[in-house]
This record gives C-alpha cells, sequence and structure tokens, in this order.
C-alpha cells in the first residue's frame, strides 16, 4: 500500500493525469477512402438491450494510454524486481511474506466489516489477527484459516459499494490497474486510515514502513499471476474491464 | 466471464480429490459425460505425475521481419515459441496447440511436461488461429485452410530449428497436436513428406477433427443453443451465473479453492450440462474472435472492422469485439475465408473448399503413413456419428480410440500419458 508521503503526492498526480489526458480520441482515424465493414454493428447487435460487454468508460482513451504504460512498467520494472525477489527467495520465506503482509492489511478488513456493521465479519477479523499475531508469531503463520476462520476481505470501495454507491467511470489507474471512480477513492481512503490510524502510524518509523510499502507491493504482484498481453486476445482490455467490473460486484453483494 | 468459468471450472475440479488414488492397471475415467470431462478435464488424484519445474527458453521467431505490423498490434513483435531441452543430445518434438491456445496454455504445459519426462526436447508453437502466429508467422494471414496453415507450421519449425543449431543436440525429429493442431500435424507431415526438412520419425494427431468445418459447426451451435437468446442476451445469462455465484458466497461465508468448497458450487448449480455447454461455446467463440479480428485487421479491414481505418493503442475495440463475437465461424468460413481462397483457384467450389479441409484430403497418404497414429475418445464432443468408425477404418491398428475423456479432457489422464510415450518411444505404436 501507500505510506503517508507517496499518498499526498500520488492523488494529484492521477489526477492531473486525468485531466490531461482524457481527450485522447478513441475511434479509429478515417480518410476518404474508409469503406463500411460487411459485418456492421447497427445490423448485429439488439440495441434495445444492454451488453455487459459495454461498460461506462467515458476516460477510456486515458485508461487505454495508461493500461500502455502499465504493460511496459510491469515488463521492465515491476516483472524483473518480481522475478529476482522470486529467484533469491525460498518458496517457504516468501509464504512467510505472504502471510505477514495479509496479516498488517487485517487492519482494513477489521475496519471496513465495522462500517459495514458485519458483526460476523467483524468478530472474525479481529479473532483472525488476534491469534495470528500471537499463535501465528507476528503473521508469520496464518493458523486461522485452519481453524475455520476465513479471511473476510473488505476494502472501503467495497464499504461504498454496500451503502449503494455505484463505480462510476471506469479507470485504469497507473501501477495499480483496473479500478473505477469508487474503488480509486476506496483505495484512497484505506491508504489514509492505514496511514493515519492504522500498524504505519503505531510503528511512526518511516524507514520501516517504506520497507512495508516495497515489499508488500512486491508481495503482490508475485502472488498475481496475469501477465499483459498474454491472453491472446486483442480485446485484452475489454475483457479485463469486465472481469473486474464482475469481481467487484461479486464481493460488494457478498 | 472466462474468469467466472474458470473459477466454477477450477472449484469443481477438486471434487476428484476424495476419491483416492488410481490403479495405474486400467483406464479408470471418472467422468461419463464429455461435456464434464472436456471442461473440467482429469482431476488432479487422476492425473499422472509430472515435473514441476523444467529447463524452458522462449524463442522468438520472425518470419517476416520486414512486415509493418499495425500500430493497434504495438505489444506484438515477432512469434515466440517455447523450448524445453535436456542437457545431452536427444529427439525433438514439436507441438502444436488447439485453436486459439498459445504456446503456453495449460494443456501445451501439460504436454512439454510429459515429452520432457520421457527424454525430449520439445518446442511448443502457438495455434495459426492464435493472434500472435496471424500476425507474425502467417503468409496469408487469413487462418483455416488446413494446407495453408501447414506450409506456416513448417516454416517455423525450419527457422526455430535454425536458431537452436547451435544451442542443443538433436537426433531425430517428431511431432504431435491436439485439436486443430491434430489435424494441422496431418498436413504439416504431408509436407515434410515432399520437403523431407525434417524428416519426422514419427507423428500422433491427438483428438483431431476428422472434418474442420462439421467440428466448428458443432462447437459454433453450443453457444447458441445453450445460452436462451444467444449472444444478443448474454447479460440475462451471466447475471444468471453470477446470482449463482454470489449466493453460493453469502451462503459459505467466504471464499477459497478448496475440495469442499467446490464440491457444494458443484452440487448446486442447476442446469450444468448447458452451463458446461455455453462455457465451452463460450470458449470456443472468444478464440474465434480473436481470431477473426487478428485476421481482419491484418488484410486492411473490411470485414469486421472499416477498410482504410487506422487505429493505434487509444482505439476503442469493443464495437469490434461485439461484432466478432456474433460472428461464427461458419460465417467466417462462408464469408472471409472461402472468396479468400477463391482468389487464388476462381474454380472452387464451397464444398470442395470444405472437402479440402479434413482427414479425408489426405486418406491415400494416411491409409499407408505408418509414422502417423491417431488418439482419440469415443465421446469426443467435436466429431459426429461415424467420425470414430472412419478414424478407425482409416488408420486401423494405429488409432488408440478411449471409450471416455470428451475433447482433450484426459490428455493427462496417467493410462494416456503412458500410450503417448511409448507411441513415440517404441518406434510403433
Amino acid at each position: 500500500m501507500i505510506d503517508r508521503v507517496a499518498f499526498t503526492t500520488w492523488l494529484p498526480m492521477i489526477l492531473f493525469g486525468l485531466v490531461l489526458l482524457a481527450g485522447c480520441s478513441t475511434l479509429p482515424r478515417t480518410s476518404v477512402e474508409t469503406e463500411p465493414p460487411l459485418r456492421k454493428y447497427d445490423e448485429l447487435v439488439d440495441q434495445r438491450k444492454t451488453h455487459p460487454l459495454e461498460i461506462y468508460d467515458p476516460l477510456e482513451g486515458f485508461n487505454r494510454g495508461t493500461y500502455r504504460f502499465n504493460y511496459y512498467f510491469d515488463k521492465y520494472i515491476f516483472l524483473p524486481v518480481v522475478n529476482a525477489y522470486d529467484f533469491v527467495l525460498p518458496d517457504y520465506v516468501e509464504d512467510r511474506i505472504s502471510c505477514f503482509v495479509d496479516n498488517v492489511f487485517e487492519f482494513n478488513n477489521l475496519l471496513n466489516n465495522i462500517l459495514q456493521g458485519k458483526l460476523q465479519g467483524t468478530g472474525i477479523t479481529l479473532s483472525r489477527l488476534i491469534i495470528n499475531s500471537t499463535v501465528g508469531i507476528g503473521g508469520l503463520w496464518n493458523p486461522a484459516t485452519g481453524w475455520g476462520m476465513h479471511e473476510q476481505p473488505e476494502d472501503f470501495g467495497q464499504t461504498l459499494g454496500y451503502y449503494g454507491a455505484g463505480g462510476g467511470p471506469y479507470l485504469i489507474l497507473p501501477i495499480l490497474g483496473p479500478s473505477n471512480l469508487r474503488d480509486t477513492i476506496g483505495i484512497a481512503g484505506d491508504a489514509a486510515s492505514f496511514a493515519g490510524a492504522g500498524p504505519v502510524a503505531w510503528v511512526e518509523n518511516n524507514a520501516a514502513s517504506r520497507s512495508f510499502t516495497g515489499v508488500s507491493s512486491v508481495d503482490r504482484r508475485h502472488r498475481q499471476s496475469f501477465r499483459y498481453y498474454q491472453s491472446g486476445s486483442p480485446f485484452e482490455y475489454e475483457m479485463v474491464r469486465l472481469i473486474y467490473t464482475k469481481k467487484r460486484e461479486l464481493e460488494i453483494s457478498r | 466471464m472466462r474468469v467466472v468459468g474458470i473459477i466454477l471450472i477450477t472449484l469443481i475440479a477438486f471434487t476428484g480429490s476424495a476419491k483416492g488414488t488410481y490403479a495405474a492397471s486400467t483406464y479408470i475415467f471418472p467422468f461419463s459425460n464429455p461435456y464434464e470431462a472436456t471442461v473440467i478435464e482429469t482431476p488432479p488424484a487422476f492425473q499422472a505425475e509430472i515435473p514441476k519445474r523444467v529447463p524452458q527458453k522462449i524463442i522468438n521467431v520472425k518470419v517476416f521481419p520486414t512486415r509493418i505490423i499495425p500500430k493497434v498490434f504495438w505489444y506484438e513483435n515477432g512469434l515466440p515459441c517455447s523450448l524445453v531441452y535436456q542437457d545431452h543430445k536427444a529427439p525433438l518434438i514439436f507441438i502444436i496447440a488447439g485453436t486459439g491456445a498459445r504456446y503456453d496454455s495449460p494443456k501445451m504445459v501439460n504436454l512439454q511436461h510429459v515429452f520432457y519426462r520421457a527424454g525430449f526436447h520439445v518446442l511448443s508453437i502457438s495455434s495459426p488461429t492464435h493472434m500472435d502466429f496471424i500476425i507474425n508467422a502467417s503468409s496469408s494471414m487469413v487462418p483455416g485452410d488446413l494446407a495453408e496453415d501447414a506450409k506456416d507450421l513448417y516454416r517455423v519449425m525450419c527457422l526455430a530449428t535454425e536458431k537452436l543449431r547451435n544451442k542443443i543436440a538433436v537426433t531425430d525429429y517428431y511431432l504431435t497436436g491436439y485439436s486443430l493442431g491434430g489435424i494441422q500435424s496431418a498436413f504439416v507431415t504431408g509436407i515434410d513428406e515432399e520437403q523431407q526438412s525434417l524428416q519426422f520419425k514419427k507423428v500422433l494427431l491427438i483428438n483431431p477433427p476428422v472434418s474442420l468445418y462439421r467440428s466448428v459447426s458443432i462447437l459454433d451451435r453450443l453457444l447458441d443453443e445453450n445460452i436462451p437468446g444467444g449472444i444478443n442476451n448474454f447479460k440475462a445469462w451471466l447475471d444468471d451465473v453470477m446470482q449463482n455465484l454470489s449466493d453460493i458466497y453469502k451462503e459459505m461465508g467466504y471464499f477459497e479453492f478448496s475440495g469442499e468448497y467446490i464440491y457444494k458450487v458443484h452440487k448446486r448449480y442447476p442446469k450444468r450440462e448447458h452451463f458446461l455447454r455455453a462455457i465451452i461455446g463460450l470458449s470456443f467463440r472468444m478464440s474465434s474472435s480473436n481470431m477473426i479480428f487478428a485476421a481482419d485487421i491484418m488484410n486492411g479491414g473490411g470485414y469486421i472492422t472499416p477498410k482504410n481505418v487506422e487505429m493505434n493503442y487509444a482505439t476503442a475495440l469493443t464495437p469490434y469485439a461485439m461484432v466478432a463475437s456474433r460472428t461464427t465461424f461458419v460465417d467466417y468460413f462462408h464469408q472471409y475465408l472461402f472468396p479468400h481462397a477463391r482468389l487464388e483457384n476462381p474454380t472452387l467450389t464451397e464444398n470442395q473448399l470444405i472437402d479440402r479441409l479434413s482427414l479425408n484430403h489426405m486418406e491415400t497418404y494416411l491409409r499407408q503413413a505408418d509414422k502417423i497414429g491417431v488418439l482419440h475418445n469415443q465421446d469426443d464432443i467435436i466429431l459426429d456419428e461415424g467420425d470414430i468408425a472412419y478414424i478407425r477404418h482409416v488408420f486401423g491398428p494405429r488409432a488408440q480410440i478411449y471409450p471416455r475423456g470428451g475433447h482433450c479432457g484426459n490428455m493427462n489422464h496417467p493410462e494416456v500419458v503412458r500410450f503417448i510415450i511409448n507411441f513415440f518411444n517404441t518406434g510403433e505404436d
């Protein structure tokens, strides 16, 4: 996640980028020689119906640009780091780090379970936090799941969705990837509460919280098997947009 | 959608793990429903053991180095193939992926590992229907004509072996492929008989269609017949799937990849056979959509995209995805592939082209080609009635037919793996 310093410099940059790049044209460039295709949208698509693939995406030009930026960032920066991490550390150590990172972020699960008034989820998350931090030795192990207390993932985007906020325009965030307006506000909210009242605030050590930010980012990328443009689909952008949107709907409806 | 399918499928796939270990002496396959077999494949408890990590390199083959790739495919740059290699002199086997699949799709990775363990170098090639292949390695950029695709494949194989000359020591060449890659293997072997560059020792066709046209017709229909109202009514179907997932999620209070969880999901989903058929149909439609868009762009548009336009990274492709998903492979055959083939041969009829895209077209050769064997399933869903009988008739004892397994659902079953390895290792079937 993002520590306090990074967060404050970060969000304005995103907003600035949005304003700057929203103007990219998403229509193909035509000329006098342009001819319509044999199979036409107007003749094949039933326009009285809504179609899952057509998701509200008014900033598509910007989003596609960021998608491309993320591809290069992944290829030349993120993945080489993740691969080195993978190469240097044994799987066992990587698993311990994953557990530790998850345990620290239980803070956000807890907060958002509370915000949504989910008593059971709050109880389970609190128990997990206590058990994994003690029996699980500072969160390096995750005995709670084995005892039937499953993770109750909730974030601030889900909380907003729970109280009826729609997704708003779809967004591709630099480095972080697919999102929408609601979930971007969610990420900002989670980051702010994490930095202001969560583990980062308790530690009061910038070096420690910065290294946690770094390690947790690498750990999360390491656990995410998605690789850009390996889907074999020229419509990968559309596929990711649909899957992201449906996945979030599912998480909010829970 | 795919993620939903994959989640359900992965979930369901784990139910087999409760059934204990598999006795190796007979062929026991857990699914009698071929759609279940096709989607879920062999459950882990029934799978053959394969090595987890193998030495591997990506080889980027540039067949047409001067070809200008349209800006909308800004991320394309050569055809990646994967090489799994032995540290000693060994035979090399080429494997060709099925429709729309990449060199590293799960079935390809499984085959790589199987052949690596059996002592082969393995070179995996994406399907000529995959966009990477169309854009970087197809001469016509109109996939589907088996003879043309085979020439393209053979060219890639020769270029790749040239690149590998100083890196690995190869004794002999072998070839296999599954599904569309199976029938393509037969056509590639035909070219090799003429050109003699690789001189394949043995070739195995795994679950090939007998007639490409008939098989794609069957697969096209799976979507239209199992999503009520067809693709224009996709939302209702997807909402229903999402509702089911959400109910399960709520009921269970958590989500995880475990046998118990999966079993509940599996039991719960009501219209399972229709659902499985729809999943297969959707997956095929996505593959053909990708293929058709790539082919159309590479040929300057006019089929599903306008002619003479310029697209780039920022161009919204959703309208074309909408049209592509409403275009069947059969539409593509009649409206694109056939007119293209006719340019070269003005007297060609549709029926002649349909016949050319079949094992039938090569029957005389296949009857006496002792090096070629077939592995198939009696209940393969891409076959019509009479196809298995035809395969037995043409290949005789060189046809190995399993009673169950659906379409490629048993490729990692130990019995099947053993057959495949024996086929290549013994020099006879």
